[in-house]
């Protein structure tokens, strides 16, 4: 069983961190009845005896005494991650595992990256190697933040070549929160750009997720919600959206239910290496089997369902429904039209009581709507995992590698060209060591080639599917 | 002699599992159409072959479980042992914590040497445990990284050290080929009547395939004498050529338990279907194109077998039919034994042979299985060859390779080669 460690910078990155060690909390509980410290839980907690002081805490099996999340969190200011650190999670968080500041990074990429990167890589680098070494086997960093602002942006993308060169074998896999149409940072498409630079080239998988969508979410729940059509209660704790029961009594703050969506991706990504089931998925082969070509690694995620009705008989035909969903719009969580574009690999995580049949049924009624490339027809890879997520019966993650993503970045590269042609707000960088124009040249290289590689692909999506000549051997 | 069993991967362990549960079900199945004594020799052939002596009464498997990630290998050792009629050995299993990622380069050039030691010194734990060995049966998926990597270091290795002893691999192809998956989820669907299939159906149907060839029959010297080289005399009857080593099974009839009791059948009828099962190149009784016909002797061929054409007639170079249950010494396999039926290189009286076995299988008192060395697979390989050729020529996904040391140059050298094999057996209509 492998190990995964999650880096949570900036606020965005803490605020989803912190829904997401409740959720997986409250997943484990419910799956692990008897409190045994398995390996399920050791992929992304570790089981410490509290009474000892210093490092030698940490035990192996048997009972669960303390749960210690395998978590980083850095933030360049102090508000955020006090307020975890006060909060009913205090005790699942090593104190010693956090990187703050007090000032912030000014939603400036480049304060993140230059400043606070050279100021802090020994402090990242040592908190890094000890959260490996709690590891017996090491498999995947997840990084979560956000693009639009400084820490997020530029700290967290900096840390991903520390973590290349420091951690070669282990897998990076980052959740990105893209910058909305209206966004309330005004140099966000700088910080962006920059970012996707080091993304492209050292991120192994990028989930990018926008607010937009994970509203357009909430807003189709809440209709459901409120609607009061006949039997449409909704199973408590089944909404996608939902907290565990440590934030019940309390108000809840207005993003968590967007970032219980974002956790909730998490969770499902990693249940197939983290449970048993008959069609096991690891996480090293999600990048092995949705990344054709090393920078076309931007995976356009769906969550289904959002939601269970009350009652309790699952007739296939719902289940169908499940995956229907799952090629809807509804349920991205990206704004993408993948469906009218190309696809070039596609991963369904199957979470529940589903059997082979039932997803092979549902991939030969979808696959004639749906655009795949010459070459990888059958680009479908998929996984069976038996433990449900809470509160549901069976559910479904689709990691889509589809051309749809070329919009958005198109859209970055525009807003971007806007401020830059009139070089506004552009001295709040340079004025940082180390921030040339090239930076901004170069990043935006990075991305036109980038859009490129999804043009050439998308050029081909008119040609019919030939079969080239094959080699011919002398009989 | 026994057989040692290597199970690889996720898809190796989980049909390994199927398979000696079958064997074993079918060894002590109280139905056995024969004498009490013959049942005896059956069942101790049986044991010997694939179990070696128990510890407090339950045998252990003849077998080397290998997979790079636990998840797999804990649940097939506990399903065995709660089963309480046999487990497998506790020391026999080999595990890591990371899987192969899908890639065969890993299992192939990482996993491979780094755990070459390991596991050869468990499957020579293994074959010292046995009387004599007759050889091994390795059980791999071709789809993913280990059983397809791993299973392809490992073979090579068994090659080298045990240069005197048959292997025999049973690969399972991808869905989308039409065989294996594909054709066996047809089976469960049409004939079985299994309504929302499980990969333990699928693995079921497979180990029943396969327990019906490799479960003991009689030898020349008639009863009680059971076969003592099964893996040597399977592979000298279809086997003459080391070219031409690719091995078809059919089986015949597969049915639900249900319909089983409602249901009789002649050595006739069912040899009738297994013959057209095997010109047709059908994977099961239902559906089969009575169309297809063996070529009428005297006329010239009607040329290369063309990939193409829907009714082609399927050449073979040799088959075997195992025959198992009730009055089977009155079945009539003349129709077997046509020339039409083959290629020239053989007299027909070598390239056909059936073994009869009055002891029934698992629950059928008749049971029919076909193994032949026929253009059977070319189908399936040529799709494989093809879709993998269009995904190399974009060189997709090629750096997930090349990052483990196998190059462009591998890739080409493993096309020429099947595609040498894909037109050695296309032309054997000739």
């Amino acid at each position: 069983m492998t190990q995964s460690v999650v880096i949570q910078v900036g606020q965005c990155g803490n605020q989803i961190g912190c829904c997401f060690w409740d959720l997986a909390l409250r997943e484990h509980a419910a799956v692990n009845q008897k409190a045994i410290y398995d390996e399920a839980i050791s992929s992304f907690f570790r089981n410490v005896d509290t009474r000892v002081v210093g490092d030698g805490g940490s035990i192996s099996k048997g009972k669960i005494c303390s749960l210690k999340a395998r978590a980083v969190l850095i933030d360049m200011e102090e508000g955020v991650v006090n307020e975890i650190l006060q909060g009913p999670l205090r005790d699942v968080f090593d104190s010693k595992q956090l990187i703050t500041d007090i000032s912030g990074s000014g939603n400036n990429w480049a304060v993140g990256h230059k400043v606070f990167g050279s100021l802090y890589q020994e402090q990242i680098l040592e908190k890094l190697r000890k959260s490996a070494e709690h590891c017996d086997c090491l498999q995947c960093f997840f990084v979560i933040h956000s693009m639009g602002g400084g820490t997020g942006s530029g700290l967290g993308t900096f840390l991903l070549k520390v973590l290349e060169d420091e951690f070669p074998e282990v897998y990076r896999f980052v959740t990105s929160v893209y910058p909305s149409g209206e966004d309330d940072v005004i140099t966000s498409p700088y910080n962006s750009m920059l970012a996707m630079k080091e993304l492209n080239e050292h991120a192994d998988c990028v989930l990018p997720i926008d607010n937009q969508s994970l509203f357009d979410i909430i807003s189709k729940i809440d209709l459901m919600v409120n609607s009061g059509k006949l039997g449409t209660a909704i199973k408590p704790k089944s909404l996608v959206t939902s907290s565990a029961g440590a934030f019940k009594k309390r108000q809840e703050k207005p993003f968590d239910a967007m970032n219980n969506i974002v956790a909730n991706l998490l969770l499902n990504l990693t249940s197939s290496a983290r449970f048993e089931g008959s069609l096991n998925m690891d996480l090293n082969e999600i990048s092995m089997n949705l990344v054709p070509f090393p920078q076309l690694h931007y995976l356009v995620s769906s969550l289904t369902p959002l939601y269970t009705l009350a009652d309790v008989n699952v007739p296939s035909r719902r289940l169908d429904q499940m995956f229907s969903d799952a090629f809807s719009k509804d349920h991205q969580l990206i704004q993408a039209d993948p469906k009218h574009s190309l696809y070039l690999a596609c991963a369904l995580m199957v979470r529940g009581n589903v059997q082979i049949s039932d997803l092979r049924r549902n991939i030969e009624r979808l696959k004639p709507s749906l655009r795949f490339v010459s070459w990888n027809q059958e680009g479908w890879k998929t996984s069976l995992c038996s433990v449900p997520p809470v509160g549901h019966s069976h559910s479904l993650l689709a990691l889509a590698n589809n051309t749809c993503v070329k919009p958005t970045f198109i859209e970055l590269r525009e807003r971007f060209t806007r401020l830059y042609k009139k070089r506004a707000h552009l001295h709040h960088y340079l004025q940082v060591e180390g921030m040339e124009e090239s930076c901004f040249t170069e990043a935006m290289s990075s991305l036109s080639a980038l859009i490129q590689e999804y043009d050439q692909l998308d050029a081909t999506k008119s040609m019919p599917a030939e079969d080239l000549p094959r080699l011919r051997v002398a009989v | 002699m026994s057989i040692v069993t290597v199970q690889l991967g996720q898809c190796g362990n989980q049909i390994g599992f199927e398979v000696f549960d079958a064997l074993f079900s079918d060894s002590h199945c109280p139905q056995g159409l024969c004498s009490k004594r013959e049942n005896e020799a059956y069942q101790a052939s049986c044991k010997e072959r694939f179990f070696s002596e128990e510890e407090n009464g339950v045998p252990i498997a003849r077998a080397v479980l290998v997979d790079m990630e636990p998840k797999v290998i804990n649940q097939t050792l506990s399903k065995a042992a709660h089963s309480g009629r046999w487990k497998y050995g506790q020391h026999s299993c080999f595990c890591q914590k990371q899987g192969s990622g899908n890639n065969w380069a890993y299992g192939y050039s990482v996993h491979g040497p780094r755990h070459e030691e390991s596991i050869m010194n468990l499957i020579q734990k293994e074959v010292e445990k046995c009387d004599s060995l007759n050889g091994f049966f390795i059980i791999m998926s071709m789809a993913g990284g280990t059983g397809s990597g791993l299973g392809a270091f490992v073979t090579q290795n068994l090659q080298d050290q045990y240069s005197n002893s048959l292997k025999m691999n049973q690969i399972i192809w991808p869905y989308g080929t039409g065989e294996e998956n594909d054709a066996v989820h047809k089976i469960c669907a049409k004939l079985m009547n299994i309504k929302q299939i499980s990969f333990r159906d699928i693995n079921q149907v497979l180990a029943h395939q396969l327990g019906s060839v490799f479960q003991p029959t009689y030898s020349g010297e008639g009863s009680f004498h059971y076969r003592r080289n099964p893996l040597g005399d399977l592979m000298e009857n279809l086997v003459p050529h080391p070219e031409f080593k690719m091995l078809g099974v059919r089986n015949i009839p597969q049915m639900s338990e249900n319909s089983l009791a409602y249901s009789t059948f002649t050595w006739a009828g069912l040899l009738k279907h297994l013959r057209q099962m095997l010109i047709s190149n059908a994977k099961m009784e239902e559906g089969i194109d009575w169309q297809v016909r063996p070529p009428l002797s005297g006329l010239p061929t009607l040329g290369k077998m063309s990939l193409n054409k829907e009714f082609h007639f399927n050449t073979s170079i040799a088959n075997l039919v195992i025959l198992r249950g009730k009055d089977v010494h009155s079945a009539e396999l003349g129709a077997f034994k046509d020339p039409a039926l083959y290629t020239s290189w053989l007299e027909p009286v070598h390239a056909f042979s059936v073994w009869k076995t009055q002891r029934a299988f698992s629950k059928y008192e008749k049971s029919a299985a076909l193994v032949g060395n026929s253009q059977f697979l070319v189908k399936p390989l040529d799709m494989i060859v093809g879709k993998a050729w269009n995904m190399f020529a974009s060189k997709a996904y090629i750096h997930q390779y090349t990052k483990f040391g196998i190059e462009e140059e591998d890739f080409l050298d493993s096309f020429a080669l099947l595609e040498q094999v894909i037109a050695s057996y296309c032309n054997l209509g000739f």
